[in-house]
């Protein structure tokens, strides 16, 4: 691979000023605001979310070290035409999922034509035969996507995982925006950004909208949440406030006739539609786990009966599962009838023999990941590795290659970013959010950018020293292809004269 | 044969318990063997129940029962028709490709000792005459053990013990088959026993052969299933096709008393 | 919206053990006071005392500490083992709280939060006058969370943690009058008789009361009017006729909030009026102790009832 300049978000490939045409305004609000002030503005958000206790838990660290994930006070800016063709790609993407979970726990067509082998699925502990062929309530499985992607250049779009379980992160990006807005107003006036802040109103619309057929005109929603001591907890008390809805536990509920109940002061109230933050095994210990004590005995009958939907469906991570994520191109293909209009990154499945010989061949330029890995762990980066680190995965890549898969280092897009040193390139990763109800599938204009803040690293877990972002969607290309976009003064001025209307500031 | 099942369930809770969820696996269906004649599921206080199946296409009835409640007994009784057909399946409802019992689960997970048995004793192949001589030699090896069987006891551990329950017997099975290439399942249901004294849910395996099909094996007794088992439901393990699957809300121990009887009627 | 049982039962214990935890500093403090500070150090008694007014005696037994005041103190206050410490109260307190946090104000967790924060970096009691300065700090931080829910919103949320503070403060001035009926009504002694002066500022300063006495009785310190006080009297905050009526009206509250009355209503209004038709005069007569146990009993009943009119479960 040549050893081009990464593409930097706002600089453009050169990586240094003048920036991207489009994003002048943007550049000069970089150039002009003082150091010391972003410092300052992002010292302040980072208050604002220690204080509510947005935080999260290291694994292997006592309970005392919750910290908050760091807060980068650069947005990331995606402009219209970009976002339109990377929304497009989402849609067709999240489609496909839902085609495919409804496919796989139903007739299986998709084994029966030989697209995917079927040991891959049927041996797959993602894959639970104990909810084959329920079908949920309007054939929706995947309601709430989130989409792991990298960038590469203005147009180009990877995607580098599927999240069709729980996606979490959603109150980062809202949180990021309420910070941004009040810290840097300036911005919004020259930049007319998309707003995210109907999320909420978003998810709770997609919950109602598939309801089962017997909930009646305004079926109850609920957030069901492990409890307090989740690390994510934060998230699901912020979500169910924001909503309006009802923060749940597992002890909350009850199931009598198949019908799910709440336990109220008033006394049992009906539930029609659960967005549950608990783990498939931990749901119903009935059918899964039988030791879980936060689940719901009788859940699966109720959502069996059809009169409860289960927000994202049991049984999702088979369509996410890493080992699924390399045969995704063929998954669009097959139930789009078209290409996928996102590609994923190029991906070796080392089960297979020549490709795990092509991986052991090259291994110091390669990423190679655990199949069933996550958050960063078990993940050999090559590039950055030293010799003992390849030649311990490569004894395990011998031993289990079908544990593993390989992907080529790519040139990850870059974003300025506050460092010790002042502003520097770092890269990112991008997480938007897919709501799909019974009326279509909606991609929030927003989302959740992680930026790796230790120079030149391509990590951007937050267990691994990740930072976060703001994502703006422009509502417009400012001048882009026209004269205006070769002068940073007429595009200015073009801005200047637009609608300022935010709706995420009111 | 015509075979009569009278299967009785009492708990018994040292507390009221406010509520109790089961979820039962105790309804028979019919396959080119077993025709079900007659069949009802009752319990002794007010319930509510609903038939449903579960993944694996097993015959499911959710039970609700509201509070308090100290005792609850469940009573299964009827009839089945059954013939013969040398252990080999026709006719079973079946969901998932065969391919899916290759799976390990927690109670079944890959054990070398079982792994060595099972090449030795199988010769490599996974062959009908192979996985025949595997049940007869678990048969041979353990000494019956007609006790209940120890909750969540893996096959694997219970390989190391002299002495085995069916259930034990059948998910070391299970181990042996998958290890060799053999898809197999765990069935549960009931069996006519000369011994008058067995009175617990009976268990064995099933294991799929390529070109012939679902066969039949029970280790308990080194031979295939015939018309004097009634079979109940299938899973990838004991847990999974367990006759009764239960919560209850209220903290309190429970003794559970499990009498069965499974004679041929005229 | 509709509040669920869970939360509703969190807010109320929530209540009940920052109740608790106030009570058993007060009793500290006066305890203190009444063996180091007096002029006769009340010695043993008054240690012993203070564990049968909390119901730790028992537990205080079996872990063979010394009956002094450095061990009573530690283990009433730091002492996890056992479920009647300030530190057990705060910690159930502070995880009721957090799992109903978006039910409370910032203000509300915040003191909780400080309450208990207080005790983590305590290994030991240190002496008279670190003792004092702990109760002190628990108290104002129990106060704070007092003023923090009467600034919150006038809901369900606020209402169940007062109901939760009212039952339990109906048991413990009972509690602290029947473990210290024989110094009030000394057997064999006449009504009125000497009494030990010491003794009965203790009852009066763990409900706060010292003041109030002054000013609502001329003819100095009188057993008759203690009682008359503490069972009687509903300007004064702790007594049993003011928790009575305050759980009256808060269930009062919740019920026009839920338009249903239940088993929790009817039992908290024949207690008021019972209570209201209560001569100090008679309970004296009638036997204060037998009086005083089956309002506990009551009480307790009424807890149950709560418990099952909002199904807490």
């Amino acid at each position: 691979m040549g050893k081009r300049n990464a593409f930097d978000e706002i600089m453009g490939f050169s990586g240094a000023a003048p920036p991207r045409p489009a994003l002048a305004a943007l550049g000069e609000w970089l150039a002009d605001t003082p150091e010391h002030e972003l410092r300052r503005r992002q010292e302040a958000a980072e208050t604002t979310f220690r204080q509510l206790g947005i935080t999260f838990a290291v694994y292997g660290e006592s309970e005392a070290s919750e910290r908050i994930i760091p807060f980068d006070i650069v947005p990331r800016v995606f402009l219209k035409s970009e976002w339109d063709r990377l929304s497009e790609g989402l849609v067709q993407r999240v489609e496909a999922i839902n085609a495919f979970l409804d496919d796989i726990y139903g007739a299986r067509r998709i084994l029966d034509e030989g697209v995917l082998p079927a040991d891959l699925v049927l041996g797959n502990d993602q894959f639970r035969p104990e909810i084959a062929g329920i079908r949920p309530p309007h054939g929706i499985a995947a309601h709430i996507c989130g989409i792991d992607l990298v960038r590469t250049g203005p147009d180009e779009f990877f995607v580098l995982e599927d999240n069709a379980r729980t996606p979490s992160g959603v109150s980062y990006m809202l949180e990021n925006r309420e910070a941004m807005l009040r810290l840097c107003p300036e911005l919004f006036r020259e930049l007319r950004v998309a707003a995210v802040d109907s999320y909420p109103d978003l998810l709770l619309e997609t919950m109602k909208s598939v309801a089962p057929h017997g909930a009646g005109p305004t079926p109850r929603c609920v957030v069901l949440t492990p409890g307090h001591y989740n690390s994510a907890y934060y998230e699901h008390s912020f979500l169910a406030d924001s909503m309006g809805v009802e923060l749940v536990e597992g002890a909350d509920l009850i199931v009598d006739d198949d019908v799910v109940w709440m336990r109220t002061i008033e006394g049992l109230v009906k539930v029609d539609v659960i967005y549950r933050r608990i783990d498939d095994d931990y749901l119903d210990p009935l059918v899964f786990r039988i030791d879980s004590a936060l689940g719901v005995p009788g859940l699966i009958a109720a959502y069996a009966a059809g009169n409860v939907a289960i927000i994202n469906a049991p049984g999702n991570g088979i369509a996410d599962d890493k080992a699924i994520y390399s045969y995704m191109p063929e998954i669009v293909k097959f139930y789009n009838g078209a290409e996928a209009k996102l590609p994923n990154v190029e991906t070796f499945r080392c089960r297979e023999p020549s490709a795990l010989t092509y991986v052991l061949e090259n291994l110091p330029e390669l990423v190679v990941k655990l199949v069933d890995g996550s958050g960063g762990y078990g993940m050999l980066v090559g590039p950055t590795a030293s010799k003992a680190e390849i030649e311990t995965f490569r004894a395990a890549l011998i031993a289990e290659p079908q544990r593993y898969i390989a992907q080529p280092t790519l040139a990850l897009s870059t974003v300025p970013t506050m460092a010790d040193q002042g502003l520097a390139p770092r890269h990112v990763d991008f997480r938007p959010f897919v709501l799909s109800g019974s009326d279509g599938v909606r991609v929030v204009p927003g989302g959740l950018t992680r930026v790796a803040l230790k120079e030149g690293s391509l990590v951007v877990n937050s267990s691994q020293g990740g930072g976060t972002k703001d994502s703006f969607v422009l509502m417009d290309d400012g001048a882009s292809g026209s004269a205006q976009s070769q002068s940073a003064d007429g595009q200015t001025q073009t801005m200047g004269s637009m609608s300022q209307n935010q709706g995420g500031a009111a | 044969m015509r075979l009569a099942i009278d299967h009785r369930t009492l708990y018994r809770f040292s507390a009221p318990q406010r509520r109790l969820v089961q979820m039962l696996r105790m309804t028979p269906q019919n396959h080119h063997d077993q025709t079900v004649a007659s069949w009802r599921i009752d319990v002794d206080c007010d319930a509510t129940m609903r038939d449903a199946h579960d993944g694996f296409g097993n015959a499911t009835t959710m039970l609700y029962v509201a509070g308090p409640i100290d005792a609850i007994e469940i009573s299964v009784t009827g009839e089945v028709v059954t013939s013969h057909s040398s252990g080999e399946l026709h006719g079973t409802n079946e969901v998932f490709p065969a391919a899916l019992f290759l799976r390990a689960t927690a109670a079944t997970r890959a054990d070398p000792a079982i792994a060595r048995f099972a090449e030795d004793t199988a010769g490599g192949r996974a062959t009908t005459e192979a996985l025949h001589r595997i049940a007869q030699s678990l048969h041979d090896r353990f000494a019956p053990d007609t006790s209940r069987p120890k909750p969540g006891l893996a096959a694997g551990d219970a390989f190391a013990y002299d002495t085995g329950t069916a259930r034990d017997l059948a998910q070391i099975f299970l181990v042996a088959a998958r290890h060799l290439g053999a898809p197999a399942r765990y069935v549960s249901g009931y069996r006519l026993s000369d011994d008058a004294g067995l009175s617990t849910p009976h268990g064995w395996a099933e294991a799929f052969v390529a070109g012939v099909g679902w066969l039949g094996f029970d280790p308990s007794v080194g031979r295939s299933p015939d018309d004097n088992y009634v079979r109940v439901a299938v899973a990838l393990d004991s847990t999974g096709a367990a006759a009764v699957a239960g919560a209850r809300l209220g903290e309190a121990d429970e003794v559970i008393e499990v009498d069965i009887g499974v004679s041929e009627s005229q | 919206m509709m509040l669920l049982s869970r939360t509703a039962s969190s807010l109320y214990w929530l209540g009940r053990y920052i109740e608790r935890a106030d009570f058993i500093v007060r009793i500290v403090e006066a305890t203190v006071r009444l063996d180091v500070l007096s002029s006769r150090p009340a010695g043993e008694v008054a240690w012993s005392s203070a564990l049968t007014v909390t119901e730790t005696d028992a537990d205080f037994a079996e872990s063979g500490a010394a009956m002094t005041q450095t061990q009573v103190v530690k283990f009433l206050t730091l002492d996890t083992s056992h479920p009647g410490s300030v530190l057990h109260c705060l910690s159930r307190a502070r995880d009721n709280a957090r799992a109903v946090r978006t039910a409370l104000s910032r203000d509300a967790w915040t003191a909780i939060n400080r309450a208990w924060m207080i005790f983590e970096n305590h290994a030991g009691v240190g002496g008279t006058s670190a003792t004092l300065n702990m109760v002190e700090a628990v108290k104002n931080e129990t106060r704070g969370f007092e003023g923090a829910v009467h600034r919150m919103l006038r809901n369900q949320a606020t209402w169940f943690v007062r109901l939760g503070q009212a039952i339990e403060r109906a048991d413990n001035t009972a509690r602290l009058l029947d473990v210290k009926y024989h110094i009030l009504l000394p057997e064999g002694e006449k009504v009125g008789g000497v009494v030990d002066r010491d003794q009965w500022t203790t009852i009066l300063q763990t409900v706060s009361a010292v003041t109030a006495y002054r000013w609502l009785y001329s003819d100095g310190l009188r057993a008759a009017n203690v009682i008359d006080l503490l069972v009687t009297r509903k300007e004064m905050p702790r007594s049993l006729a003011a928790s009575v009526e305050e759980v009256v009206d808060i269930l009062g509250d919740l019920a026009r909030h839920t338009g249903a009355h239940g088993e929790a209503d009817r039992m908290a209004r024949m207690r008021e009026a019972r209570t209201t038709r209560t001569r100090s005069s008679e309970v004296i007569a009638s036997g204060l102790h037998q009086y005083l146990r089956s309002f506990i009993d009551e009480n307790a009943q009424l807890h149950g009832a709560i418990g099952r009119q909002f199904r807490f479960g």
